[in-house]
């Protein structure tokens, strides 16, 4: 007799034959005529400029990071507040306790500074009164540049 | 591989009655390449839409050319784009054809004479395997086109020699 997992096994073997006998019979029965132009990538008829993988930012880091903490928060928060009607204040406690402890890590990485984002900052020259007229001779600095 | 792949010369029965399966297979599921280029696009929507709905000859769009057989070249096509469609039929696996819709992809339409941007035919840069005509062509048209191209496909044969 077969048990509970036998049929998960048959299921298995028939989806794992079901998909090799179609790829084998495409692979034995379909024309192969393989040039350059075919097997560039596809980018909808664009030609592929440099390579997929890309470098990020490191700081998207710190902000994947602190998602994850509040996004597990929210796996959490779900449940707690379908069957919160039932538990009462112990419940209430707890999940408090809770936030408190991911609120604090997440005061501690607003106050690091790892939630600023670094601006360039560029420097905007200065213009006032009178554009192009120099009252003042120029400094050694602005020589320099 | 490429087992039945034109390496016959004379057909018997066993040829004979593969490819008619193959081809069988072939034309009720003509999956067409996802692109419209202009106003026949609309058409060609509406025609897979529920009303005309060619899902019933199991023709629906996949959104990649590798698993296409058929582009359906729904529009305009201006000089810009011509590249890209050369590019997205030579990524099609084969066999692949190619049904040109409306008078604009046919011929160049109504760019044939002052057009600078228009290419005068799409053929004139991919084979074409049928001409759809209209400006831009009723979904009925472009059903009856499918089903030209689905007749060409039964006569077609896959492990066959192409005469030299």
């Amino acid at each position: 007799m077969l048990t509970e997992f036998g049929r998960v096994l048959i299921f298995l073997i028939v989806g794992v034959l079901f998909v090799a006998i179609g790829l084998a019979t495409a692979w034995l029965l379909r024309p192969h005529r393989p040039y350059p132009s075919k097997r560039t990538t596809y980018e909808c008829g664009e030609t592929p400029v440099g390579d997929t993988r890309m470098r990020f930012n490191i700081r998207f880091y710190v902000i994947a990071l602190i998602f994850i903490i509040f996004d597990v928060e929210v796996v959490f928060l779900f449940p707690w507040a379908l069957v919160y009607a039932g538990l009462g204040w112990f419940a209430f406690v707890e999940m408090m306790v809770f936030l408190v402890i991911l609120l604090a890590g997440f005061a501690y990485v607003w106050r690091n500074g790892d939630l600023d984002w670094d601006k360039p900052a560029p420097r905007i020259p200065r213009y006032e009164r009178g554009v192009g007229v120099r009252e003042t001779p120029l400094t050694e600095e602005e020589l320099a540049v | 591989m490429g087992l039945l792949d034109q390496r016959f010369e004379n057909s018997n029965i066993i040829i004979t009655s593969m490819d008619s399966l193959l081809n069988w297979a072939r034309l009720s599921s003509l999956w067409g390449m996802q692109f419209g280029l202009a106003c026949c696009a609309i058409e060609m929507m509406a025609t897979g839409a529920s009303h005309y709905d060619t899902d019933r000859f199991g023709i629906f769009f996949r959104g990649s050319p590798r698993q296409s057989d058929v582009m359906i070249v729904a529009g305009t096509v201006t000089l810009k784009m011509a590249s890209r469609i050369k590019t997205l039929y030579d990524q099609m696996s084969e066999p692949r054809y190619v049904l040109s819709m409306g008078s604009c992809s046919n011929c160049g339409g109504p760019y044939w004479e002052h057009g600078y941007h228009v290419l005068k035919g799409v053929d004139r840069i991919i084979p074409v395997d049928v001409y759809v005509p209209g400006c831009p062509p009723r979904p009925e048209a472009l059903i009856e086109g499918l089903m030209k191209l689905q007749e060409k496909i039964r006569s077609q044969s896959l492990a066959k020699k192409k005469s030299a």
